[in-house]
């Protein structure tokens, strides 16, 4: 059990670098650099050499690269091409917003998913799970920038109840982005909820055919507490892994909301960035999401298999 | 397939069985139906336009929807019914070459190092996750950004990112053929491996494949449009549904009708895809929602 931990913290290390490796060489192979970016149109001659100098840019990118990384590793994630800001308080208040935006998405999306997806799991084919799998396909299928503007033009637009724009400054206190967050909110819970809820009904229905479920039931165990207490801690389990993956995407991959609410999160700072050229704060977005991404699926796998005694022993005996 | 005339019979049979099955399906029929329409949509709507998509009209700004403007006008006075008839053809003609190639060098890819397994596949897949934890809108904003966002730029990226999950989907479902005895019995023949990856591994990862293919199609179309939307896509004044949208919602509250026409018309090809998709998988009998979205 736990060399296995170690094995899969190891392996999840060396993505991380890999992919540091991936963004340093992608912003490399680049046309441009932070001083051309920086310079604009006096970029040329004897001024460029000069910056590059000051930068240290004309060094070899091997040794760039090991700069960049170790001082990233200390989580000095350096300057912003204009100079003046540090990418790290940068990014503290748009990672806030973020988080807020992903923990209100996920504390609505995963009880109702986890609700929604029983009830069609355990009456599967019946009118309920219909509507519930048809909805869920609209919500998982429809670009979320179309069901955005939809909700925005008949909650805003014509009854008025919610506003339709985030007009709060990056900074400003988490009680100053209510109500304007309900509507984002309930866009990514849309989504979010339709995938984890399929997860959920086909993996109650999996277990529900078990052979144990029917033996419970020839035991005569009644039929709810057959569910709550034989059959849903088992079916459940693989949801951990799509929350997983829902809470990385929900860190990194939300650009397309953030930019049709106005929401100041990291997604809209990453397009900000891309379209300044803004090549250190690509390369630190990139690096913290990507991180993100390696460390929440990594402790999805280890919950699932520290609460799953066959996967436990599969590996152990391995 | 190149001896006798009989495995391309039951290759055949094979097909018109699973589209039998696909059809049968009220998803699958409905779904069908709509991908259907929107393709032949998408070849003849430059006939059936009342207008010209680019023709703009001064005088007509913003006109509500009425008999000679079946969905109104835009702000530049142009035809949103003709507009949107036309909205899809760029996205269907980008993904539907992006889609194929995705699927085929991924799945190729991901058969290969399935077959040899061991240390190079490990090193591989470190990559493959590399590349994974990185979100997409930023692996192709870079690129496009970069390289401008015409069709010949578009077509290769999305082509590009959107084989990488492939690799390993087709490795996952190649693990479970490659120990079998058949793969064994090929190899004990003596075999080359790329005779082996095309006579018995991929006749078994086939199903998988065409599955993920209906997957990918479904969010490379989203991706498109997303990327019109956010500006970085087609470039007016062409017409395109998720440029039309962002387009439209600056004046959403006294002029909605610029945003329906493209809100219908890019949902109901996307839910078709879907429908479509699922059908495949139950005809096929691989539980889509068993995978995690990648």
């Amino acid at each position: 059990m736990l060399r296995m931990f170690i094995r899969r913290l190891f392996l999840g290390l060396i993505t991380v670098a890999l992919v540091s490796l991936i963004i340093f060489a992608g912003v490399e192979f680049l046309p441009g650099d932070a001083c051309t970016a920086f310079l604009e149109r006096e970029a040329q001659g004897k001024i460029l050499e000069n910056c590059r100098e000051e930068l240290g840019l004309n060094r070899p990118a091997a040794e760039r690269y090991l700069e960049w990384a170790a001082n990233a590793l200390q989580g000095n994630l350096g300057m912003s091409a204009n100079g003046e800001d540090s990418i790290g308080s940068l990014v503290g208040a748009r990672l806030g917003n973020s988080l807020l935006l992903a923990a209100c998405a996920l504390l609505t999306g995963v009880p109702l998913a986890i609700v929604l997806g029983v009830i069609a799991g355990l009456w599967r084919d019946r009118p309920a799970d219909l509507i519930v799998s048809t909805a869920a396909i609209f919500a998982m299928t429809i670009p979320e920038f179309v069901s955005a503007t939809v909700l925005i033009l008949l909650f805003s637009v014509w009854l008025g109840w919610l506003p339709g724009i985030v007009l709060t400054s990056a900074d400003a206190p988490v009680a100053e982005f209510f109500p304007e967050i309900i509507l984002p909110v309930i866009v990514l819970s849309m989504v979010m909820t339709a995938h984890i809820l399929r997860m959920v009904r086909s993996s109650v229905i999996e277990v529900m055919n078990g052979d144990y479920i029917q033996m419970a039931t020839l035991k005569g165990v009644p039929y709810w507490q057959m569910v709550f207490r034989h059959a849903l801690p088992n079916a459940l389990l693989p949801a951990i892994n799509v929350v997983a993956l829902t809470i990385a995407w929900l860190l990194g991959g939300v650009v397309v909301i953030e930019v049709v609410f106005n929401y100041p999160g990291l997604g809209r700072m990453m397009i900000d960035a891309i379209s300044d050229r803004d090549l250190p704060v690509v390369q630190a977005l990139a690096l913290i999401v990507a991180t993100v991404y390696v460390f929440v699926n990594l402790t999805a796998d280890m919950l699932t298999m520290i609460a799953n005694p066959r996967l436990r022993t599969l590996y152990t005996r391995k | 397939m190149s001896t006798t005339a009989v495995p391309q019979n039951t290759a055949l049979s094979r097909f018109t069985g699973v589209l039998g099955d696909v059809i049968s399906r009220p998803s699958g029929a409905l779904g069908l139906g709509l991908v259907a329409a929107h393709l032949i949509m998408a070849l003849i709507s430059p006939y059936l336009s009342p207008y010209d998509y680019k023709e703009m009209n001064a005088a007509m700004m913003l006109a509500g929807p009425d008999a000679s403007h079946w969905l109104g006008t835009d702000h530049l006075g142009r035809d949103v019914f003709s507009r949107t008839i036309q909205g899809g053809r760029e996205a269907i003609l980008v993904t539907g070459i992006a889609t194929p190639v995705a699927v085929f060098w991924g799945g190729m890819v991901g058969i290969f190092f399935g077959l040899i397994g061991g240390r190079v596949d490990e090193v591989l897949m470190r990559f493959v996750d590399a590349f994974l934890s990185l979100p997409w809108i930023l692996k192709m904003l870079v690129l496009i950004v970069t390289f401008g966002t015409g069709i010949e730029v578009l077509i290769p990226t999305l082509a590009f990112f959107y084989g990488i999950p492939v690799i390993r989907i087709a490795r996952a479902a190649t693990h479970d053929v490659v120990a079998r005895d058949f793969v064994s019995a090929a190899r004990a023949r003596g075999h080359k491996r790329l005779t082996i990856m095309r006579r018995e591994l991929l006749p078994n990862v086939l199903d998988t494949l065409m599955v993920e293919g209906a997957m990918r199609w479904s969010w490379m179309l989203l991706a498109f449009s997303s990327l019109s939307f956010l500006g970085f896509g087609v470039s007016p004044p062409a017409p395109d549904w998720g440029l039309m949208i962002s387009d439209a919602r600056g004046y959403m509250s006294f002029a909605p009708w610029g945003v329906l026409g493209p809100v219908i018309a890019l949902s109901s090809l996307i839910i078709g895809i879907n429908l479509t998709a699922d059908a495949l998988a139950k005809a096929l009998g691989i539980d889509r929602a068993q995978k995690a979205p990648v």
